[in-house]
């Protein structure tokens, strides 16, 4: 990915080019020369390839499954298709992928529950030639929400499934 | 670390114990229990520093007792007599006007040795007899289960049923915002005091323990994988059980203690095992590709309830402790989990899941005779008191706002909430102390 290899500067510019460019309304003033020194980075051309950002934000780390089921869904296929590819370009990186279930389950069972699904998603990856000995399986159950109402759209977000890198990511 | 096995303890009936007609009595089979008036005047004691220890001692039977929901200790404001010498009859006129039905006299005196004498007397008002006396010594530091074995003997005569105060509870301290939970192994007496950490800051669950209650069995995610691992209480070392590459959960010690039942994952399937600590071999239990899991013994140690999925929904289902004879027990509304067989045999205790509730219920052992105990947003993981006749379990608060221990009578009497050192959940109930 090239544009990881553009300086924060250029970035800025790019960005600010790309803005007036999209622009309907006449022309706003010319921007203002851009400072010697940038005061902060630009927020975008920092994450490291191959590195647990770039699984989190542009590969995607996480699907979803339907209320006490651990079929991957179709709508999640393309993510682990994804996942499938980054791992390929990064042979050395290891991954665990953590099952967790809603809180609407007794707790032994969501730990079982949580089980099979991170297992759905390592049998889904090794289907598209990832070696099973990267893919190591762990369960939370209910036990790491990412929300916490009580509410059928904070339930449908715990129960997931999120690849992790457990060694070899770039940083 | 509290050694319980070091307590010494001597135990004697005295000259005046008359035991035998009980006018006086609680049938805790009854489904509308009227608490019994008993009053519980602070201990005597010959010196200034002894009369701590004996008001100290009658306010923790006092406490007790009305924690039962079977007694109702009356306000010691309300007595009009004043006990001097317990080894004189009371005025029982003084005692029936304030309405006492019993009355606990007691004597605290520190000995040469320097050991704590405590010394009580169990009176029926009416009858106007002596229904129990009892001696204890033991160091003073350990002054607050003396109190607890005097509120067990009131309870055992009065009620027929051995009492379950002198006994600890094993749960998790949850603490920190609703995502962020931090829970920690921690043990606490029965009626909270001397709370203790066992764990630090990594997920721990489903504490166990041992018949001896030395031994506790819990869940550790200190290696980032679920592990049943052994927490010796005399040493306060740990130990990971077994050997195995994936997850182990949901232990759960045999009646002799030589066995535990647990969870085995594999390939995400989970099936149910049991392992002997003395040779430390396995065997596997169910081979089921649906979910099985949450095993525990029978007292007599010859079957094993659980619960499985294989059915189509989380059913509960009884097995010989060889594995054989798999059989489906709960055919009742909903989902059912966590069964957790009580200790007299009679019943099995389990969380069901129905119309959108979590509730503590009981049934039989061939599934009859269904009783809900509770019904709550989220109450689950119900542990018995060792008399099988107290239940405690966890009370999840909807929205994410924290977990608490309550305890339920087994006829579904006298709900209320455990006093905990702050949020707690999957409370484990010690047998009694030996």
């Amino acid at each position: 990915m090239k544009k990881f290899a553009i300086g924060p500067k250029l970035a800025a510019a790019v960005l600010a080019i790309f803005v007036v460019g999209c622009a309907k309304e006449p022309p706003p003033p010319p921007p203002a020369p851009t400072p010697v020194v940038a005061p902060a980075p630009a927020p975008v051309s920092k994450i490291i390839p191959g590195s647990a950002e770039d699984l989190r934000v542009n590969v995607g780390d996480t699907v979803h499954f339907d209320y006490n089921m651990y079929a991957v869904l179709d709508a999640d296929k393309a993510t682990l298709q994804r996942q499938a590819a980054w791992l390929a370009k990064f042979p050395a990186i290891k991954v665990t992928v953590e099952g967790n279930a809603d809180e609407r389950g007794t707790r032994e069972y969501n730990i079982a529950l949580g089980a099979k699904r991170a297992n759905a998603v390592k049998e889904y990856l090794v289907s598209l030639g990832v070696s099973a000995a990267r893919v190591d399986t762990v369960s939370y159950g209910k036990e790491k929400p990412i929300c916490s109402e009580s509410t059928e759209s904070c339930w449908a977000q715990n129960r997931r499934g999120v690849t992790v890198i457990a060694s070899g990511a770039n940083s | 670390m509290r050694k319980f096995a070091s307590v010494l303890i001597a135990l004697a009936a005295m000259a005046l114990c008359q035991p035998g007609f009980a006018a006086l009595q609680v049938d805790v089979n009854q489904g509308n229990v009227q608490p019994l008036p008993i009053a519980i005047p602070d201990f005597v004691a010959p010196t200034a520093a002894d009369a701590a220890h004996g008001q100290d001692i009658a306010k923790v039977v006092r406490s007790d007792l009305e924690r039962s929901g079977l007694f109702k200790p009356l306000d010691p404001k309300s007595y009009i007599d004043q006990i001097a010498n317990i080894n004189v009859a009371p005025n029982f006129q003084n005692w029936r006007v304030i309405t006492a039905q019993g009355l606990v006299t007691g004597q605290v005196a520190m000995q040469p040795d320097g050991r704590l004498r405590v010394d009580f007397r169990l009176w029926d008002v009416y009858g106007e007899s002596q229904m129990l006396g009892l001696q204890y010594f033991t160091q003073p530091t350990n002054w607050r289960r003396i109190a607890h074995m005097v509120s067990d003997a009131i309870y055992q005569r009065i009620t027929g049923e051995k009492g379950y105060f002198d006994t600890r509870i094993v749960f998790i301290a949850e603490s920190g915002p609703p995502l962020k939970r931090v829970k920690r192994l921690a043990i606490m007496d029965e009626d909270g005091a001397n709370p203790s950490f066992l764990t630090n800051s990594y997920l721990v669950l489903t504490p166990r323990f041992n018949p001896t209650a030395q031994m506790i069995a819990y869940m550790s995610y200190i290696t980032g994988k679920p592990r049943v691992t052994l927490f010796d209480l005399e040493t306060g070392r740990s130990e990971k059980l077994g050997d195995f590459p994936n997850m182990t959960f949901s232990p759960r010690f045999s009646p002799d203690g030589n066995l535990v039942a647990m969870t085995l994952e594999s390939g995400g399937n989970s099936d149910v095992y049991v392992m002997d600590l003395r040779t430390r071999k396995s065997t596997r239990l169910t081979y089921d590709p649906a979910i099985d899991t949450a095993p525990s013994f029978s007292p007599d140690g010859k079957q094993i309830v659980f619960e499985s999925d294989r059915g189509g929904s989380q059913q509960i289902y009884v097995m010989n402790a060889d594995g054989s004879n798999q059989h489906r027990i709960s055919f009742g509304e909903g989902k059912n989990g966590t069964p957790v067989w009580s200790p007299r045999g009679d019943l099995i205790a389990f969380t069901k899941q129905a119309g959108g509730q979590f509730g503590i219920a009981v049934m039989h052992p061939d599934g009859s005779g269904e009783r809900i105990l509770s019904n709550g947003w989220e109450d689950e993981g119900p542990t018995w008191a060792p008399n099988g006749r107290v239940l405690m379990f966890t009370r999840t608060i909807r929205g994410g706002r924290g977990s608490q221990i309550w305890s339920v009578d087994v006829t579904g009497r006298n709900l209320r909430r455990v006093a905990t050192p702050g949020d707690a959940s999957d409370p484990a109930w010690s047998p009694l102390i030996q």
